[in-house]
């Protein structure tokens, strides 16, 4: 019984791959298909090769197949350049007017996208929906075509006449799939074991930015930068509702600068760029340090170095987010593997940047941040909220008032400026209690002890071990962070019939976790065999695991071709060590 | 009643006869007049003798990095528009550090007041060439004199249409002239921007009190500061003589009073609740 399929949408920016991809995801989605889509785009607007690619199962799925067994051709290039991906009794479905070269096998299928458009009297434009139209009904999965509800979501001022023209375009498609072609070349329905249940598609970025609102974050700026602009795009888009003011920067100086400006005024503030815009903020990180202001970065990674291969994804910024700062001082960096984990994640961030007066670090790819996922449910009792500010009557009332005073667990009162008779000073330079500039050792040494020493183990306890996945006694580790959780997991669930196998996902890097809770380093010792699997060329989370635990990996498998690693591909390069 | 002891900070480190001292005691006066107390205003600053200010003069204070004082009062005065933002910034650190966020801080026209401590050179470093340092001016740093031309950061804001552009002289016979520029820009509701003409002891010894004493004279009583081309020609006289005063005015809806959210309660004292949020986020499962 077929229980998932692989589509690939490809052709030139401008074409409408996004159009046919986010419509198809939301019509299985909402029909209860677990879904998994990733994009592959060129850092151009028109033109070029992109290309789109759903995953539909009837059972969890958490990255993206190498093989497909539907490819929708928008051009000629894309034929050339995908059909060899195609799996046996895959279709290759093209419209002529696009495609000049008629192809005869029998894997082709022509949809005459462009007659069918003409013949219906409507707008060349829509011969996206008909392609999307004549998928649906490739894969036998014409009930699920709901075009008058969904359409109105992809186009922000659809009149009730162009839903019903794209409807009709898109029912167009479908019937022709379904009178043209064969049914013994036509796609099985796959059979849903629970049925219509609604799933919600969900990206990193997303859920970064629900995780914000939901952690009370009333300020975000930033500078556009690929790929953490939607972040942004996401928080506007919800700025009236929520009260977050959203101020895009004049560049990513200005946006740390702000978010520290608005944070130390009493909110919570946030700001989030890839790796470039991060080199810009490093100087802000460090004065969030020295001053002890709570801020939230989201560094969304591409590959690099400078400005690399703008829309692809890489996970090449992990010693730069860890140690981006001059000087010495906490701070925390998490790498989210999956949206709900990003969404509790950048939850965990505000709440330890607010405990602690630090900034926190959500790192993430572009893999992750355009890629789409089933969320079942994100259980709401892990989220946090607890305002940690000096500040109404409390702050009315207290005695006397000094910023940085010093305590026993080296965190000061952060109050309210403007908000009592309390004067509320911060400071670049090494500074008394009371915020002003000093120079002597003696408070130098005071304000270290303070903000560091006595800090740092209290931050570190809070850090979570890796998660386990797969036997408890593994032979074999894959260990990995980020972005590569969901590929992980699933080549442990392909491999562990047949292996004593588990995945390590860190989740939270730095400071690098401890093992009381679990013994992490224990298990690897006892393993086999102990792959870390990288998206980058120098192994820097093996390379990080070492200097902090001692432990050196079997072997490494890097990836660094500014694409994410497919199933398939991974599971090849598992399998080069299991022989 | 605000007193000026109320503003008596730490015992400023600056060299002696230095003009940071004159303007520190005249925005102390401009407050008390205005009585404005300390804790209802932040003064942002950065790097450089000018932005040590803060320390020597008890307020709310945001002392951040060389260059980046105006983002940080933008997030502050966004964050909480009922606050009094004052940005005390000098030349190297608000026309050449700092250059790109003046630009961009008069285009958003937020209600931020800044007074630029312009003494022409570089005190913190020592004495190198500051964008206001006049073309051809050998200094340590630049031994053929200085190949840059002279900033002119009046012409540059009125040219951005700046709400609010002003010169002030620190020299003793300018400081009751520099209060009333002071106390109208506080006043002022946008962007303003104080150019201070300073001396420094140290390393300026071209631009010194005498030198400045003898050419400054204050704008007429009958000149328009709403007249933008007039403004703009007036921003172009430096030489034997040098005009000060407000320059140029335009009245235009501030930063704050554009963002809706922050229509009726400043974002600091915005409730949070996370049920409420909880609700919102999560009906879409």
């Amino acid at each position: 019984m077929v229980s998932e399929y692989t589509i690939r949408i490809g052709g030139a920016a401008g074409q409408g791959m996004q159009f046919i991809g986010s419509l198809l995801a939301k019509c299985f989605s909402e029909a209860g298909f677990y879904t998994f889509t990733h994009q592959d785009y060129m850092s151009r607007i028109k033109g070029g090769h992109n290309f789109y690619q759903i995953r539909i199962a009837n059972h969890p799925v958490a990255s993206s197949r190498n093989t497909i067994d539907i490819l929708l051709a928008l051009n000629q290039e894309t034929i050339e350049i995908h059909a060899q991906d195609l799996n046996e009794d895959g279709l290759i479905l093209y419209d002529r007017t696009a495609v000049e070269q008629h192809y005869s096998q029998p894997e082709f299928i022509q949809i005459p996208c462009s007659d069918i458009i003409t013949g219906l009297d409507l707008n060349q434009v829509m011969t996206s929906s008909v392609a999307a139209g004549a998928i649906l009904g490739s894969v036998g999965l014409e009930t699920l075509l709901d075009f008058t509800r969904i359409i109105p979501g992809f186009i922000p001022v659809a009149s009730e006449g162009v839903v019903a023209s794209q409807t009709s375009a898109a029912q167009a498609g479908l019937d022709f799939v379904l009178q043209n072609v064969d049914s013994k070349k036509r796609f099985m329905p796959i059979e849903l074991t629970e049925q219509n249940k609604k799933r919600l598609l969900m990206n990193g970025n997303q859920a970064i930015g629900m995780g914000a609102l939901l952690s009370g974050c009333k300020f975000y700026s930033a500078y556009p930068m690929t790929p953490a602009t939607s972040i942004m795009l996401y928080l506007i888009s919800k700025a009236e509702k929520h009260g977050v003011i959203v101020e895009q920067a004049e560049d990513e100086i200005s946006a740390i600068n702000m978010a520290l400006g608005a944070s130390y005024a009493g909110v919570r503030a946030m700001t989030g760029t890839s790796g470039g815009g991060f080199a810009l903020m490093t100087e802000g990180i460090s004065l969030a340090g020295i001053t002890e202001t709570p801020v939230v970065i989201a560094e969304v990674q591409r590959p690099g170095p400078a400005t690399g291969l703008p829309t692809r994804t890489e996970q090449s910024d992990l010693f730069f987010v860890i140690f981006g700062g001059h000087g010495e001082f906490p701070k925390v960096v998490f790498t989210p593997g999956t949206p709900e984990q990003a969404l509790l994640l950048t939850n965990r961030a505000f709440h330890l940047a607010e405990k602690y007066q630090i900034p926190v670090i959500i790192q993430s790819d572009q893999y992750l941040a355009d890629s789409q996922w089933v969320v079942d449910d994100i259980d709401n009792q892990l989220l946090n909220y607890e305002d940690f500010r000096l500040r109404g009557e409390e702050l009315i009332n207290t005695q006397s008032y000094q910023r940085y005073a010093y305590s026993e667990d080296g965190i000061s009162p952060l109050a309210i400026p403007g908000a009592s008779k309390h004067l509320v000073v911060f400071d670049s330079d090494e500074h008394d209690q009371d915020g002003h500039i000093i120079e002597d050792a003696k408070t130098r040494n005071m304000m270290v002890e303070k903000r560091y020493h006595k800090k740092l183990p209290l931050i570190q306890q809070e850090i979570a071990p890796p998660s386990l996945y797969g036997s408890e006694k593994p032979d074999i580790i894959l260990t990995g962070y980020g972005s590569t959780f969901g590929v992980l997991k699933e080549a442990v669930e392909r491999l562990a019939d047949q292996h004593s196998i588990a995945m390590l996902h860190f989740s939270e890097v730095y400071p690098f976790p401890l093992t009381n809770d679990f013994d992490y380093v224990g298990m690897l010792n006892k393993a086999k065999l102990t792959l870390c699997v990288e998206n980058n060329a120098s192994g820097q989370f093996a390379q990080l695991m070492r200097m902090e635990t001692g432990f050196e990996f079997n072997a490494r498998i890097n990836k660094f071709d500014g694409r994410p690693f497919g199933l398939d591909y991974l599971l090849g390069e598992i399998n080069d060590y299991l022989r | 009643m605000i007193t000026f002891d109320d503003y008596k900070g730490q015992k400023p480190s600056w060299c002696p006869g230095c003009g940071n001292f004159a303007i520190l005691n005249t925005l102390k006066r401009a407050l008390v007049e205005l009585d404005i107390g300390p804790e209802q205003l932040t003064l942002v600053s950065g790097i450089g003798q000018g932005a040590k200010m803060p320390h020597y003069m008890k307020c709310n204070t945001f002392n951040g990095l060389h260059g980046r004082t105006l983002p940080v009062a933008t997030g502050l005065k966004l964050a909480n528009h009922e606050m009094l933002v004052i940005a005390i910034a000098g030349d190297g650190d608000c026309y050449g550090e700092g250059g790109n966020h003046l630009l961009h801080a008069i285009r958003r026209n937020v209600n931020i007041k800044l007074f630029v401590h312009n003494n022409q050179i570089y005190g913190l470093t020592k004495g190198q060439a500051s964008p206001t340092t006049a073309e051809g001016t050998i200094t340590k740093s630049q031994p053929y004199g200085s190949f840059s031309s002279q900033l002119n950061p009046l012409a540059m804001a009125i040219s951005l249409d700046c709400s609010f552009v002003a010169r002030g002289f620190a020299g003793a016979s300018g400081l009751p002239f520099l209060k009333e520029i002071m106390k109208q820009a506080i006043n002022h509701k946008g962007f303003a921007m104080v150019d201070i003409l300073q001396n420094c002891v140290s390393f300026n010894k071209v631009n010194t009190l005498h030198w400045y004493k003898e050419r400054v004279y204050k704008l007429e009583s009958d000149y328009d500061p709403y007249d933008r081309v007039e403004a703009f020609r007036k921003s172009l006289e430096w030489g034997d003589k040098i005009p000060t005063g407000i320059f140029y005015k335009k009245d235009k809806r501030s930063l704050e009073e554009r963002v809706p959210c922050i229509k009726d309660v400043p974002l600091v004292h915005q409730p949070f609740s996370l049920p409420e949020a909880k609700k919102d986020i999560f009906e879409q499962f």
